[in-house]
């Protein structure tokens, strides 16, 4: 018998396709997951609403659940609450991190102090005497950053 | 609610039947400025004159296409029609974008500055569209102005960095002022929707936004040592009229849709 935490923990295995290394689940992308009479629905958000991935996460969303013996799933875009990088789990975090993505600052809702500080922490050495270059990066969820220590440039993902 | 049939003999047919339709409408008039406006901007990418900004505005284009995809998802609900047969297999007179957004750019400053005075109208707009009675266009608002905030941070300060920068950059952003300010007063026109969902509370008049927009531009292109100009005639009241540009512009932009109908990506 297949309940909606095992249908979680099957989405833990569907990753951003533009950070293939953190899942759906720990990006806050998964809001819900409906199970009803054989039925599956699940409700996603999109984190920036220009990205290009969200119809190949919607789809993998769907294929994975359906791999499970689902024949009835719809995936459904919702806008609110609005994505906010504080759902970002702890877990993701540490990933960005060790791959070289500075994770967001928590802004507990208050994101225009945050999106104008301009603070980085540098994912390699730790230090936080690094400069903004470009508040756009390679994906809309990125800027560049420079890092004065180790001199090397490196990327942080967007708070919103 | 009396008053407002005595004002308008025609609202109390507008009340229930034609709402959607004018909603419908007005979806319209957003997601096609934010369309055009991409399309415009994305004419940048691997011409943009430092990498960086090359980065920037490309980024800007894809927020500005996904948001023109957001208000075409929501006037998909009301009525049924595709988002791509809407984009790719509407004509020239049927699209109801400002001609702001339509213009070709002759300078980088032109489109920063352009991109400015939108970014400025979005945040003013999204905010009470926030509010919206209705919604699915309230919480789309709400979504779409927290990205915004990236934007108007970046050109606001480029627009500052050009103003005040050298007298060339001065003189090519003062000429693109000249040039834009008209064309951008037309945001601010009612439509015969926009009046009509505005007295039901479902979406904001345009003429109301003026005063806000004018306030928070003039104040800051003053400091950038730019002159308001005088002009403030739009060239149009009326979204349905374009120029020539809007024809060139989607005939580029549809060749593919239209020439492989049944393609699939």
């Amino acid at each position: 018998m297949i309940t909606t935490a095992h249908i979680w923990q099957a989405l833990e295995e569907v990753k951003d396709p533009e950070l293939p290394f953190v899942s759906v689940v720990e990006m806050g992308i998964v809001r819900d997951v409906q199970l009803t009479a054989g039925s599956v629905h699940v409700k996603m958000t999109p984190t920036f609403s220009g990205c290009p991935a969200l119809d190949v996460i919607r789809r993998d969303i769907a294929t994975r659940i359906r791999e499970l013996g689902f024949a009835q799933v719809t995936v459904e875009t919702v806008l609110h609450p609005p994505w906010t990088s504080d759902w970002i789990a702890d877990s993701a975090r540490e990933k960005l991190k060790n791959l070289g993505i500075a994770p967001p600052l928590r802004h507990g809702g208050n994101l225009i102090p945050v999106a104008f500080l301009d603070v980085a922490t540098c994912p390699r050495c730790g230090s936080t005497h690094t400069i903004l270059k470009n508040a756009f990066g390679p994906t809309l969820c990125k800027s560049v950053w420079y890092c004065h220590d180790c001199q090397d440039g490196f990327e942080q993902f967007k708070a919103l | 609610m009396n008053l407002l049939i005595s004002q308008s003999p025609n609202l109390i047919h507008h009340m229930t039947p034609l709402h959607p339709t004018a909603l419908a409408q007005k979806l319209l008039f957003l997601a096609d400025d934010e369309l055009i406006l991409a399309h415009r901007n994305s004419e940048w990418t691997g011409h943009g004159p430092i990498l960086e900004e090359d980065i920037a505005f490309t980024n800007i284009a894809l927020d500005e296409m996904g948001h023109a995809a957001t208000w075409h998802r929501l006037r998909q609900e009301l009525t049924g029609e595709e988002v791509d047969t809407a984009v790719f297999f509407r004509d020239p007179a049927a699209y109801r974008n400002v001609q702001l957004v339509e213009l070709p750019h002759d300078d980088w400053a032109f489109s920063m500055l352009r991109q400015y005075l939108f970014d400025v109208y979005e945040m003013v707009h999204l905010a009470q569209l926030a509010a919206s009675s209705y919604r699915p266009l309230a919480e789309a608002a709400a979504k779409i102005r927290i990205e915004e905030i990236y934007h108007l941070r970046h050109t606001a300060a480029w627009v500052t960095r050009l103003g005040l920068g050298t007298a060339e950059s001065h003189r090519r952003m003062q000429a693109a002022l000249d040039t834009l300010w008209p064309y951008a007063q037309q945001l601010f026109v009612n439509m015969p929707e926009d009046e009509e969902l505005g007295e039901m509370g479902t979406a904001v008049t345009p003429t109301t936004l003026h005063h806000e927009w004018q306030h928070l531009t003039t104040t800051h292109l003053t400091l950038a040592n730019l002159t308001i100009p005088t002009d403030h005639t739009p060239p149009t009241t009326n979204r349905a009229h374009h120029t020539h540009h809007l024809t060139h512009l989607l005939t580029e932009m549809q060749s593919v849709a239209r020439q492989y109908p049944t393609a699939v990506w």
